[in-house]
């Protein structure tokens, strides 16, 4: 885990690009004068803000991060169809449950992509994320945390805690290195 | 042509949009009401999104990718939305249908 960028006036590298790309999809265009002061925005504004952020792990691998972001793309539109299915079909067939799923993941932003990826994915909506960050003291680490979700339709409980966390947890792990 | 591929993703869009809302007034409780209108819809709006994708980029100059923007900012919304409606069901104790399996799983706040 990283938390400090390798150059110090482009501290979030990929929130750059993201401004970047953000201010030329704005303007929709690609014109010289749009592009240069896309490129001062995308440096300025992270740095000026910089101050103001808690510090947050890096993305140490964009490629597995891009990879990942497809897979997630390719299952929120399976998960559509399921639900949407689940939905039509006889609704007292379901067998809806709260599954606790524990967590390697310690960081707040990687909970928060992972927690916001299963919301978006078949048949699951997250919670809640245990132990409650009141009942820690300041600065107490947890020895492990848990992310409760709901199920629409729970057939195998291990099997869907094994899901999440090869499937969407474990690529998060290698992309922030955590 | 462009029409018709208009036509078509106007249609796929909105029959999803319509089932997530089906889902909102069909389900029994809460917590399974919350789980058409997070996802039902982003797929919904994204066919509706590349619908207008479409429509601009062959009615006006050049093509349009401003629609992009709004599913990106879709796609951070509509999880965080979820999990509020949710945490606050869980903090006022909503019942859930009995047949719900694993409630012990709750904890009680503080």
């Amino acid at each position: 885990m990283r938390t400090e960028a390798r150059f110090k006036w482009l501290p979030t590298p990929f929130r750059s690009l993201l401004l970047f790309s953000v201010w030329l999809l704005l303007n929709n265009s690609v014109s010289a004068g749009h592009l240069i002061l896309g490129a001062i925005l995308a440096v300025v504004i992270p740095l000026a803000t910089n101050p103001f952020r808690t510090k947050q792990p890096l993305i140490l691998h964009p490629w597995k991060a891009l990879k990942h972001f497809f897979l997630v793309l390719y299952d929120i539109i399976t998960a559509n169809i399921q639900v949407a299915l689940l939905i039509l079909g006889p609704s007292k067939k379901l067998q809806p449950g709260f599954v606790k799923v524990p967590l390697d993941l310690d960081q707040a932003m990687p909970i928060t992509i992972l927690a916001s990826t299963v919301s978006l994915t078949p048949g699951t909506v997250s919670a809640e994320v245990y132990p409650w960050k009141e009942s820690l003291a300041e600065d107490e680490e947890p020895e492990q945390r848990y992310l409760l979700i709901h199920v629409l339709n729970l057939k195998d409980e291990q099997e869907l805690i094994n899901t999440i966390k090869q499937r969407y947890e474990a690529p998060l792990k290698e992309i922030f290195e955590c | 042509m462009a029409e018709w591929i208009i036509s078509i993703l106007l249609l796929i869009g909105g029959s999803f949009v319509l089932v997530g809302s089906i889902g909102l007034v069909k389900m029994p409780d809460f917590f399974m009401r919350l789980h058409g209108p997070t996802k039902a819809t982003t797929l919904g709006m994204a066919c509706l999104l590349t619908a207008a994708m479409v429509f601009f980029s062959q009615s006006e100059a050049g093509i349009s990718l401003k629609e992009i923007l709004i599913s990106i900012f879709l796609l951070l919304t509509a999880p965080i939305s979820g999990y509020m409606l949710i945490k606050s069901a869980i903090h006022h104790k909503l019942d859930s249908i009995e047949r719900t399996k694993g409630k012990d799983n709750i904890e009680d706040d503080v």
